[in-house]
């Protein structure tokens, strides 16, 4: 019903009748009828997710159709205010600056896009997209390797092998190619790209290269780099961030990872499968902290005991030597805690992924009294930059990894769009609890709104109850049929009124499954009525649509949800 | 212990498949492994020989065919709590799930050996049951006993992969301040740790080969004595020489496939073999040939075979109390700089099964009796054909025994086995004319056996004296009876 609204209302609808009909999904509906997140549904879910290395093909795909919808309906950059060059300047043109290029574009805002790099930032370049052209071949090794699953299957293969270059190529030939998608999606728009750094003068004004400019509002869109801690001597070969390991220039026997957090989860599955020794090191008491307790129990009984990993947990890595003189790279390890030395380990090479450092620097903020806190912009729930008064900044922004909120693509793209939203007009609050997030290891580690301890403190202090409700991919037909029965699916929920707090998955293709979920909650669909919904027999869909089933909620079905068309 | 946690296989596998499968809304765990020994016949430490006193261990259980160690998760009865028969008492972590553990008896759980948090080893005691309040207390002080006695080190969280506390994951004492100083620390990757865990190597004792004299995976292999292949069937086996002359001709230029022939993959097995066989040409091989009279052996087995005694055990006897008298070659060169002499004669036998090779190990062939290895032979081919093998069977061997007798070969030439000193190729026993030393002429039944050696640990006198040996049990066999 709503698909058929919003695509009828839909300015890009007209001369398409190829278009796939996904139109409640692709049709950025002007019609603001689900107040909040009509408009961003596609930008929030249509990523998938995975802290800095995300992929966002998904998103670019269906942005292509528009891109081509819109401009045979010569929908281009609008005209200019009358006092600004600009009605919006974005500095930075990673994936939330070209999340708000678009959208404003949409919106009719004459748009200018400030990049001092290369287009498409961390994710196209130097993260989401790269590491999955990576894992692509690490889970295709993987099953090739392991002759057990081929045995299950009937299938046999001679030994599996990798050319690295080949491999290599493979993730940067994707960037490239999602790269120039970008680009060209922005340019086909009529978007001005301009390039130099960006810095902000004062209010409203800009200067990037030699050149002033002035627009309405500005957007703050600058990213992150992989954070180094002090002590650890990166030399691009040995020690080394995730920048270097993308492009797979080496496959030592050895890696040491500093940092158990969705980067350095993705590497260790990319090295083991390319057939490393792994050694991770975790600040944290535990490994994978962050995720739902429960998942990382079971991530780390699939993920790490059984691989060829092992790991020091309760420690830093104090000082790291790249390896020269003939010497191995040395990684000196003290406690956590007590700063005392506790360990040296002599690796091949170490990985650095402990975590991303917001990319502020030079930006001009003092010329807006702007303090970054550990670099990082502060904003409000709207992204409105706050100044060192704590007064907001007017007509400044900043999404994305720059301003910490949730560090991934598909968050700053959401954060673009809602700012678009805000500057044309129409009041808006992204809720980042129904952002999904997901880690692209195999098998995958999805996840939307609370983990259990969080939403246990939350129903502690707000008195209700909460329950579980968990399915394994174990009694999935499409998954036994794999012979990928591992995993586990589990829902925090409010059984008083059936709302959902948090959907995490570990299992078979997790991180497509979450988006019924996320869905859900922004939406905020609840599961005496989802659990209605049907799902296609047999899919990998049924362990979440088990999951709604197996929730005990005492509220019944709203009347809506029951007047379900027939289509014939 | 290896018979304790054996017999708690078939109940975790079973529990194993059910534990992923329940899910339910609540926490409900349904699986139970009953794991309680009575403390009077303790296996390996011998308790205090105050009788009749009820009091039971409660051991760590093994949850999977590969769990060597569990953690416990958290103990669901305090101590002094009084427990029923099925009771869950306390929870276990293994490598593969959490599981609850219940009680097989009624009483009380008098003492906690292994706290919260706390590993130990599988068939270790973990927490002690007494049968009635009166018994808590002599518990207690059993408990305290034990953990200031042997069970203390089961007890210890053990290094490696399992650390809750920030332990670091190598225990040694780490050299502090300079790291050139002192004895250099053990480095071994992390796969060579896994790989020591699980076949109780010490990694401490091995000599690193790998860059920076760093421990390998391919280190610990050879020092566990198994031929360093992923796969689960990985024998090292002894084939005739056609199969390595062919392995070593594919690393060349290989002319093109005439029409119609058809590629097929190897099999694991034939991955493994083929490894072996490359591997092989690293030693330096020699081999001695030797003519044996078997007359007498001959006539003893027909004694002996009604009572199930095959030629292979009388071989494989034979052979285990030759080495027994010349252990250089019961002997293995490992590294190429040290060799170790090994504490056990076991002799691996090489069997043909469908499309493959194996090499069933008889183990202790110098001790055990006749009878004894011939029933553990017909074990062993049986598990082999339907490829029930543990690796210990297949890899443990120190000496190979190759007989193509039985097909007419009068002899052959056999590769040594990576990991091995020495391997014996036996032929057929054939009527043969002698001359004796006064020019008698006589036919006896002979057989010729070759022995292929490592030349860098056996060499030509080592062998020729322990054929003497051989030929001389062979040709007085009453002692394999013995």
């Amino acid at each position: 019903m709503q698909s058929a609204l919003s695509l009828s209302f839909s300015p890009t609808s007209l001369p398409l009748a190829n278009r796939p009909l996904c139109s409640s999904n692709a049709a950025p509906s002007s019609t603001p009828r689900n107040l909040r997140f009509c408009g961003l549904r596609r930008e929030a879910f249509g990523f998938s997710p995975s802290k800095q290395l995300t992929s966002c093909l998904f998103q670019i795909q269906s942005r292509r159709i528009e891109v081509s919808a819109a401009a045979s309906s010569s929908a281009g950059n609008g005209a200019p205010s009358k006092s600004f060059d600009y009605d919006l300047i974005i500095i930075g043109a990673g994936v939330g600056g070209h999340g708000a290029a678009l959208h404003a574009v949409e919106k009719g805002l004459k748009t200018a896009i400030i990049e001092g790099d290369v287009v498409g930032g961390t994710c196209v370049n130097r993260g989401c997209v790269p590491s999955k052209a990576l894992l692509a071949v690490s889970g295709r090794m993987r099953e090739l390797q392991n002759e057990h699953h081929m045995k299950a299957f009937g299938l046999q293969v001679s030994a599996a092998g990798y050319d690295r270059q080949g491999v290599a190529d493979h993730a940067s030939n994707l960037a490239t190619k999602i790269r120039n998608n970008l680009t060209n999606s922005m340019k086909a728009l009529g978007v001005d790209i301009l390039t130099g750094f960006g810095a902000v003068l004062g209010p409203q004004k800009v200067k990037y290269g030699d050149n002033i400019i002035t627009g309405k509002d500005i957007i703050i869109a600058t990213g992150s780099v992989p954070f180094v801690p002090k002590g650890i001597e990166v030399d691009g070969k040995t020690v080394i961030t995730s920048d270097h390991a993308l492009k797979l220039e080496s496959v030592p026997d050895w890696i040491a990872i500093v940092g158990s957090g969705y980067i350095g989860l993705e590497f260790s599955d990319v090295y083991t499968a390319l057939g490393s020794e792994v050694t991770f090191i975790e600040a944290l008491d535990q490994l994978m902290p962050g995720f739902d307790p429960e998942i990382s129990k079971l991530a780390q009984r699939v993920l790490i005991n059984p691989r060829k990993i092992d790991y020091h947990t309760g420690v830093f890595a104090s000082k790291i030597t790249p390896a020269k003189d003939g010497k191995p790279v040395m990684i000196e390890l003290i406690d956590a805690k007590t700063k005392e030395p506790k360990d040296t380990l002599e690796v091949d090479a170490a990985l650095i992924a402990t975590g991303r450092a917001p990319f502020t620097n030079g930006l001009g903020l003092e010329n807006i009294n702007v303090v970054t806190q550990r670099g990082f912009i502060p904003v409000d729930e709207r992204m409105r930059v706050i100044d060192g008064n704590g007064k907001l900044v007017p007509h400044l922004y900043c999404i994305g990894d720059a301003n910490g909120k949730m560090m991934l693509a598909h968050a700053a793209s959401a954060q673009g769009i809602s700012v678009v939203e805000q500057v044309t007009g129409r009041d808006h609050v992204l809720n980042h609890l129904s952002i999904p997030a997901a880690c692209f290891t195999h098998p995958e580690i999805s996840m939307v709104g609370l983990t259990e301890p969080q939403a246990r403190e939350k129903a502690e202090k707000e008195g209700f109850k909460v329950s579980i409700a968990k399915t394994s991919f174990k009694a999935n037909t499409k998954a036994l049929a794999e012979n990928e029965g591992e995993g586990l699916a589990k829902m925090i929920y409010r059984p008083d009124n059936g709302e959902i707090l948090g959907v995490h998955i570990f299992g078979l293709h997790a991180a497509d499954l979450i988006h019924e979920a996320s869905n859900a909650i922004a939406l905020g669909t609840r599961i005496q009525d989802i659990k209605l919904a049907v799902h296609a027999h047999p899919t990998l869909s049924e362990v979440v649509d088990e999951l709604f089933k197996a929730a005990k909620v005492d509220s019944p079905a709203s009347v809506t949800a029951q007047s379900v068309k027939v289509a014939v | 212990m290896a018979v304790s946690s054996s017999s708690f296989l078939s109940t975790t596998s079973l529990t194993n498949s059910k534990s992923n499968i329940s899910f339910a809304s609540s926490v409900s765990p349904s699986l139970r492994s009953v794991v309680f020994r009575s403390s009077i016949p303790a296996t390996s430490h011998r308790r205090s020989m105050t009788v009749r006193s009820k009091i039971r261990e409660i051991f760590m259980p093994a949850l999977s065919s590969t769990m060597t160690e569990g953690k416990i998760v958290s103990w669901i009865k305090t101590e002094g709590e009084k427990l029923a028969k099925g009771e869950s008492v306390v929870v276990v972590e293994s490598d593969k799930a959490d599981m609850d553990v219940e009680t097989f008896y009624d009483g009380y759980l008098a003492a906690i050996v292994v706290g919260e948090g706390e590993t130990a080893p599988v068939g270790a005691a973990i927490g002690l049951l007494a049968e009635t309040e009166a018994e808590i207390e002599e518990a207690k002080t059993k408990a305290a006993s034990k953990s200031s006695s042997s069970v203390v080190e089961a007890v210890v969280p053990s290094p490696p992969p399992v650390t809750s506390s920030p332990a670091p994951a190598i225990s040694q004492p780490a050299p502090v301040t300079a790291v050139a100083d002192g004895p250099r620390k053990t480095v071994a990757t992390p796969y060579a740790k896994k790989l020591a865990k699980q076949h109780k190597v010490d990694i401490g004792s091995i000599a690193g080969t790998g860059p920076f004299g760093r421990i390998t995976a391919s280190d610990v292999e050879t020092a566990a004595g198994i031929a360093p292949s992923k796969s689960s069937v990985a024998p090292p086996p002894p084939p005739p020489t056609p199969v390595a002359a062919k392995a070593t001709t594919t690393t060349t230029n290989l002319p093109p496939l005439l029409p119609d022939s058809s590629i097929v993959p190897f099999t694991a097995m034939q991955s493994a073999v083929s490894k072996n066989m490359i591997e092989s040409l690293s030693v330096p091989t020699f081999r001695v040939g030797y003519p044996v009279n078997t007359d007498a052996l001959d006539a003893l087995y027909e004694k002996v075979k009604p009572k199930g005694v095959t030629m292979t055990a009388l071989l494989a006897k034979a052979a285990g109390m030759a080495l027994a008298q010349h252990p250089v070659v019961n002997a293995s060169c490992k590294d190429g700089k040290s060799f170790s002499y090994n504490s056990n004669i076991n002799i691996a036998v090489a069997v043909a099964i469908n499309g493959g090779l194996i090499t069933p190990v008889l183990q202790d062939a110098d001790k055990l009796d006749l009878y004894l290895l011939s029933q553990k032979w017909k074990e062993l081919v049986g598990k082999a054909r339907s490829k029930q093998l543990q690796p210990h069977e297949y890899n443990s061997g120190t000496f190979t025994l190759s007989n193509l007798g039985m097909f007419g070969v009068d002899r052959f030439d056999a590769i040594l086995p990576p990991g091995q000193g020495a391997i014996m190729a036996v032929g057929a026993s054939k009527p043969t004319v002698v001359a004796d030393k006064d020019g008698f002429f006589s036919v006896k039944n002979t057989m010729l056996v070759n022995v292929t050696a490592d030349h860098r640990i056996v060499y030509g006198a080592d062998l020729a004296a322990f054929l003497q040996t051989f030929a001389k049990i062979i040709e007085n066999p009453d002692s394999l009876t013995l």
